[in-house]
């Protein structure tokens, strides 16, 4: 368990951003986190993580791991973090020059930042979808090929055509697609889009999927066909999925994390959070009266 | 009055019927409890009645000034009983007279251009009172017609908007019809110079010469209009300009776009823009001094025969003049790539340069492909360096130490000095001009449509 020292002249700028809402009092101190942010078995472990943009501490103290083949819904209102945190993970925030990130971070016991670490293998390893489907201006084929072509994956033409079925599959997306492999992928819907993007990640046989909101843009029942996928794609995965729908938080994720202005409240199992949660302000986000 | 004075004194009154009117509409708002209740703002009642005061007037100004002195001296030529047959004559006679009308004729006049030149001055003693008085009455009356008409009910915003949509549709006519009159310009004389040349031996000649005999007895000035040479040359200069501009532009882009952080970003670019805004002619001389003798001392150290006017000179110059405009352009395209697909392969686990080669200019590829051609139709118009670097002989050759000819530079050397401006010669130079009209026109055309098609991919 980790211990957060705060004192009230840190939150208070923060929290002045958050419009406050009815009878919550969401500047209430956070000490620390409740619930269970640890696991035995642990495949992404977090300590004491902070990211800063420039002078602005975005993320403060952040402790949190993510068991093997477990899904972790992480929930919380805009702008407290989550995406931030998600994005550490793979070293995607490497891309923002502003952006520093400090606390340990270890994949297998293996460390995420550090000079010797190379970025290239850690994020064949970490995949990720994003918030907008984002397939190349390529063919659908290429999109999923893209992957196993940069790492070397398959050296034969064969190989290759027998990942990308797989990846096409595992992602639901091949019976809908098999026939025009070779058009272009942005003419595909945005709930198939987003599969293939789903499909592209997978097609590099990652060992944890990070997704950022992978269900914003799409309507419910391309939605419904991502999150029953993402239950399949628990048996060889290990998933982090940040999202704004409780619902969906609810039916894909084992234990979820809320996230409240840069800090973690609250982990615990999904339906504890969802039913019975320990912390005042999950309550009160989960109920509706803010966030 | 004087046509500025009346100019002046125009202006002062239309301001003040601006005044007038804005007041006049403030009043009606007062009166009627506050400003919705006008169809239009005050200064929209203002802009109507000075509109009506200064706009016509100005147009009556304006012919007047055109066509005052025709008439004039259409007249006072008619008077005259004793006139000159020819037009050349006629003009050197109403010089004089306007010279004595103005009291600086050199010798004595004769009776009939005294008394013209006296005629001349009462006739435009009438012209300019007539001219101030209509003016002034117009504008007088027909503010006081717009003054008098004004209601807090008149749609004044609209018939201002229609007279300022006229307006700009007057200006962007204007760059139109002069494109238009330009091109039909070129191409009648054009087909003035394919009616003493036949259409093929222009094109497809190969032997250009055009120098023509002025007299019968001069020898050896036959006149050959072969312009293959010319089209290889500009050809071939165009190619090694574009050879330098567009990996250097293209790689440059690539750096400022993807690598360089912010600060260098601000300092680099307006640096490499500079490049733009030396004027061509700097290029030139540079090219022409100091250029053209290196390549040719480098090319005799390597034991390879280079004459000091080169095609790779010119069209290494050429080059780093186009930079910028590749470099500018690919940049703005390569920024135009949603960072989510960078985001998408570098989440894949792609290096930066993965990220680049097969995501980035993929994706850029049509975008840099119509920059380039905007390019290559600059290099192709380009006319100082290759006057300078380049030389004048026209050599249908391949040899880039050798020195060629452009269409450009051609065009210069026929029009440039005394010219016969009926001859093959100097017709010549726009049938040159309307090839080169021509295949500019398509470069772009096929560029805009590119780079069209490679907008609609991401909106």
């Amino acid at each position: 368990m980790t211990t957060m020292t705060l004192d009230a002249g840190t939150t208070a700028p923060a929290a002045t951003e958050q419009p406050e809402q009815d009878a919550v009092n969401t500047n209430t101190r956070v000490s620390e986190t409740v619930g269970h942010p640890l696991c035995d078995d642990a495949k992404l472990s977090m300590r004491n993580v902070n990211v800063f943009y420039g002078e602005t501490q975005a993320i403060h103290d952040v402790s949190l791991d993510i068991g093997r083949n477990e899904v972790v819904a992480m929930i919380g209102p805009s702008g407290c973090g989550k995406s931030t945190f998600l994005r550490c993970i793979n070293r995607m925030n490497d891309t923002i020059e502003s952006c520093r990130v400090e606390g340990d971070l270890t994949l297998d016991g293996e460390p995420i930042y550090g000079p010797k670490v190379d970025v290239v293998p850690l994020r064949a390893r970490v995949g990720m979808v994003f918030q907008k489907p984002n397939p190349f201006p390529k063919t659908i084929y290429e999109n999923v090929a893209y992957g196993p072509k940069i790492h070397g994956i398959a050296s034969r033409r064969a190989e290759l055509d027998e990942i990308v079925e797989n990846s096409l599959r595992r992602a639901g997306l091949w019976n809908e697609v098999k026939d025009r492999l070779d058009k272009p992928g942005t003419g595909l819907s945005g709930g198939q889009q987003q599969r293939l993007c789903i499909a592209r990640a997978i097609a590099v046989s990652p060992e944890v999927i990070l997704m950022d909101e992978p269900c914003s843009a799409l309507d419910p029942i391309a939605t419904a066909r991502i999150e029953e996928l993402i239950d399949e794609l628990r048996e060889n995965y290990t998933i982090a999925i940040v999202t704004h729908s409780m619902q969906q938080a609810a039916r894909v994720s084992q234990r979820t994390a809320y996230f409240h202005l840069g800090h973690l409240v609250e982990v615990n199992d999904t339906e504890t959070v969802f039913t019975n949660p320990e912390h005042e302000l999950t309550e009160a986000y989960i109920t509706g009266r803010f966030g | 009055m004087q046509t500025p004075t009346l100019f002046a004194m125009l202006l002062l009154l239309v301001l003040v019927v601006y005044g007038t009117g804005f007041s006049r509409a403030l009043a009606a708002a007062r009166s009627r409890g506050g400003m919705r209740n006008l169809a239009s703002l005050p200064s929209y009642y203002g802009t109507h009645a000075a509109l009506w005061c200064g706009l016509p007037a100005l147009i009556l100004l304006a012919a007047w000034l055109v066509f005052d002195d025709p008439i004039i001296r259409s007249l006072v030529m008619g008077s005259l009983a004793d006139r000159p047959d020819t037009i050349a004559g006629r003009d050197l006679l109403y010089a004089q007279i306007q010279n004595q009308a103005a009291g600086s004729l050199f010798g004595e006049p004769t009776a009939q251009v005294k008394a013209a030149a006296e005629r001349l001055t009462s006739l435009q003693q009438t012209a300019q009172l007539l001219q101030t008085a209509m003016v002034l009455v117009l504008s007088i009356g027909l503010a006081a017609f717009a003054l008098l008409r004004f209601s807090p009910e008149l749609r004044a915003r609209e018939k201002v908007e229609k007279v300022l949509r006229a307006l700009l549709v007057g200006c962007a006519s204007a760059a139109i019809l002069t494109t238009v009159g330009i091109l039909l310009s070129v191409l009648f004389e054009s087909l003035r110079f394919f009616q003493s040349v036949p259409v093929t031996e222009f094109l497809f000649g190969l032997h250009w010469s055009p120098q023509m005999a002025l007299r019968a007895d001069q020898v050896g000035s036959s006149g050959a209009f072969g312009a293959v040479p010319l089209f290889t040359g500009t050809l071939m200069v165009s190619a090694i300009a574009m050879f330098v501009a567009v990996p250097v532009g293209l790689m440059s882009a690539i750096y400022l776009a993807e690598y360089a952080s912010s600060r260098v970003r601000s300092l680099a670019k307006p640096v490499l823009e500079i490049l733009a805004g030396v004027p061509t002619v700097v290029y030139g001389f540079f090219a022409a001094l100091t250029v053209a003798p290196f390549v040719r001392d480098v090319a005799t150290s390597i034991g390879l025969e280079a004459s000091s006017e080169s095609a790779l000179a010119a069209g290494l110059v050429m080059g780093v003049m186009i930079i910028p405009f590749v470099s500018s352009l690919s940049d703005d395209v390569i920024n135009a790539v949603p960072q989510s697909l960078r985001d998408g392969a570098l989440g894949l686990g792609s290096t930066r340069s993965e990220t680049i080669r097969r995501v980035v200019i993929p994706a850029a590829l049509p975008g840099i492909v119509g920059g380039v051609l905007l390019a290559v139709s600059r290099a192709i118009g380009e006319t100082m360096i290759v006057v300078m670097a380049a030389g004048l002989a026209a050599n249908l050759t391949a040899n880039p130490l050798e020195s060629v000819t452009t269409v450009t530079v051609q065009i210069v050397t026929l029009l440039v000095g005394d010219q016969e401006f009926d001859s093959p010669k100097t017709l010549a130079a726009f049938a040159l001009g309307l090839m080169l009209f021509l295949s500019t026109l398509v470069l772009n055309f096929i560029a805009l449509h590119v780079v069209k098609k490679y907008r609609e991919q991401y909106d």
